[in-house]
């Protein structure tokens, strides 16, 4: 069986590494998480919220026309975009939303890359009326211009920030540093399987209902489990909640697809396992894109979703052990990608989910048409048309 | 001498160096950014800290995404960074203010990557190679902290403890550990300059008197000489950072003489406050 984290860690990964003044708040945490996810009144609430307000139980498709057209196995696409705010950020947001609640927080605040996690975020804080701040790179706001006043929209209050390389890594930075100092009324409702225990597991706990749902689903559809599961890679909230009903069956291979960027023999990349080395940021032990001084690099990737220089220290330790795969995906493959399933499933995707789905048409070969893999479709493409069309060398809005 | 005793006689004279800091009432601990804007300012900076009476050195070792601290600090950060601050340039800094000081304790703020990342034990061995006699690391808390506790005792280096507002009962198990002195967070959040501190720091500071005669300074916030004599009449030493690296921030290698007159001050002010404590 899977060893479950002991004391917050995973092997030697993950931990606690914040500053003094938080370590009440995450002590609280982690004892409210443990406790309330066998609390049968908190999922019952959690579940119902899944249901009526996210949209749950997602879809799982069956990619013909992609399929035929690679002519490998069968394709199932984990529909992650149908839900409500258009990703898998929605699960977690809910979760750990129920739980501030009970701890008597009024505020939420989060940080977000491409604008999916805060738009979560922001959703939810309306619908339970908590107030919420968002904290983005400034890079970032310009990139995903449509999701700032998306939250704004939903009255949110958006805090670019131009700290470091004004992106995910700093919003991070600028969210820890307000956490500090707003710690007894405030809940940091962390977007990914990263930053200190209780953060990794409780995320992968509340994601967890992806890989859940996928294993039903494709039994009731297909009689037998994924050859291959896949997901995108940045923090890895996505994967590790495709991931994690699988861990246990070492016949599904589980395939996390980083942000390559440009390329990982360039700096222009984002892949962290593939060029990352041991530290401690952010809260964890983990891999982490730095120079040999510990400074931490900045990290690039055309994904703002996944433009972080580490990734969540669960998988870290898969990668370790050997239980998952990683693979670098450059932008180019990703475009690529993005533009294949539009035009094959009429299904636009994420940018950072097209990373999966670039992996997958690199591999469809390596399977018999008679076995099946599930790609998980994380988000859904609309915030990325205008960016995409740039990168063609098509501006939409300035004539 | 035996290289025991050697060994005993290092550990009591660099434990006195931090000690010795503590023995009047009213220290002043002053806090500077490492290589901002540049080694040579750095220096003549810390050389006007120890003439105007400062009684510890606290040199912060630049890093890329300091989560901890206020933008004050962050910009000295990436100041030295930017001029091509470094590890051996941290350590070289210590190393020219020994050639003719050996009393003043030095120590160093940095998070635990940079440290993690040169090998704890390595990077300890240096700091205690060019003559300081400590660190504080902010983001490691109590419970990361077992291994390092071990590391800095075979060192014979102190690892400085935080407490802050915030902690309650985990005083008493922080300050049990305390090493050299233990770090009082003056108010939540992020180091920087406030006009005012409400955090009730003489409950704090009885809580870790009850369990420890560690000397106890108080950090975060604090620039006038008033909120520093306030502070010094409950704890050991006050200890200012953001001020002096603002002073830095706007006059650059003219520095040296306006540390050293605010640093006059601020010392005359800690000693005026432990006085009435006493």
């Amino acid at each position: 069986m899977y060893n479950m984290p002991k004391m917050g860690r995973f092997g030697d990964f993950g931990g606690q590494y914040v500053p003094e003044t938080l370590m009440n708040a995450v002590i609280e945490l982690d004892e409210a998480f443990h406790h309330y996810k066998n609390d049968p009144k908190f999922n019952d609430d959690f579940n119902d919220l899944l249901k009526k307000y996210a949209g749950r139980p997602s879809l799982l498709t069956y990619a013909k026309n992609l399929s035929t057209e690679l002519g490998g196995p069968k394709i199932y696409l984990k529909r992650e975009d149908l839900n409500h705010t258009g990703s898998h950020k929605i699960n977690n947001v809910l979760g750990q939303a129920l739980i501030a609640q009970r701890l008597g927080k009024t505020r939420l605040i989060a940080e977000t890359g491409a604008g999916q996690h805060g738009v979560a975020t922001a959703t939810v804080a309306a619908y339970l009326g908590m107030d919420c701040d968002i904290f983005m790179g400034r890079e970032d706001t310009v990139r995903q211009a449509l999701n700032v006043y998306r939250m704004e929209l939903l009255g949110a209050k958006v805090h670019p920030v131009d700290s470091g390389t004004a992106t995910l890594k700093d919003a991070v930075n600028e969210a820890l540093r307000e956490w500090t100092r707003k710690v007894t009324d405030t809940h940091y409702l962390i977007g990914s399987v990263m930053g200190p225990a209780p953060f990794p597991e409780m995320v992968r706990h509340f994601q967890s209902v992806i890989s859940k749902e996928i294993k039903n689903q494709i039994l009731e559809q297909e009689g037998k489990l994924p050859s291959a599961v896949l997901a995108c890679v940045g923090g890895g909230s996505n994967a590790m909640g495709a991931f994690y009903h699988f861990i246990d069956n070492p016949e599904v291979r589980l395939i996390g697809c980083e942000a390559a960027g440009r390329g990982v023999e360039t700096p222009y990349t984002a892949a962290s396992i593939n060029t990352g080395t041991d530290g401690i940021f952010h809260g964890m032990k983990s891999l982490f894109n730095q120079n040999e001084e510990g400074q931490i690099a900045p990290v690039y990737s055309i994904s703002a979703g996944l433009d972080y220089p580490g990734i969540g220290p669960e998988h870290t330790y898969l990668h370790k052990i050997g239980r998952a795969e990683y693979v670098p995906v450059t932008d180019n493959e990703a475009v690529k990608a993005f533009e294949l399933l539009s035009r094959t499933e009429g299904i636009i995707p994420a940018i950072e989910s097209a990373h999966a789905v670039a992996h997958a048409v690199k591999i469809a070969d390596e399977f018999n048409s008679d076995e099946n893999i599930v790609i998980n479709l994380s988000g859904r493409g609309d915030k990325d048309v205008a960016a995409i069309a740039r990168y063609n060398g098509k501006d939409l809005y300035d004539e | 001498m035996s290289l025991l005793l050697q060994d005993i006689m290092e550990r009591i004279y660099t434990m006195n160096r931090i000690n010795h800091a503590f023995e009047k009432p009213g220290a002043f601990i002053g806090f500077l950014t490492g290589g901002d804007p540049d080694k040579q300012t750095t220096i003549n900076c810390i050389k006007a800290l120890i003439d105007a009476g400062t009684d510890l050195i606290e040199i912060g070792v630049p890093f890329s995404d300091p989560c901890a601290e206020g933008p004050v600090i962050e910009k000295a950060d990436v100041r030295a960074l930017e001029n091509g601050m470094d590890l051996e340039g941290i350590f070289s800094i210590i190393e020219e203010i020994r050639k003719n000081n050996q009393n003043i304790p030095i120590v160093l703020l940095t998070y635990y990557n940079p440290v993690f990342k040169y090998g704890e034990d390595g990077f300890l061995k240096r700091l205690k190679e060019v003559g300081g006699d400590g660190l504080i690391i902010p983001d490691m808390p109590y419970e990361e902290s077992e291994e390092m506790r071990k590391l800095t005792k075979e060192n014979n280096l102190s690892l400085i403890l935080l407490v802050s507002p915030t902690s309650n009962e985990r005083i008493k198990t922080i300050a049990e550990a305390g090493d050299g002195f233990i770090y009082v967070v003056s108010s939540m959040g992020t180091t920087g300059v406030r006009s005012k501190i409400t955090t009730d720091i003489p409950s704090m500071i009885k809580k870790i008197k009850d369990v420890t005669n560690v000397p106890a300074a108080v950090g975060f916030g604090i620039s006038t000489p008033e909120q520093a004599e306030k502070m010094c009449e409950t704890a050991d030493g006050a200890i200012v950072g953001s001020a002096i690296v603002k002073i830095i921030e706007e006059n650059g290698k003219e520095s040296p003489e306006l540390v050293y007159n605010y640093a006059k001050q601020m010392k005359e002010a800690a000693l005026k406050g432990g006085l009435k404590r006493q």
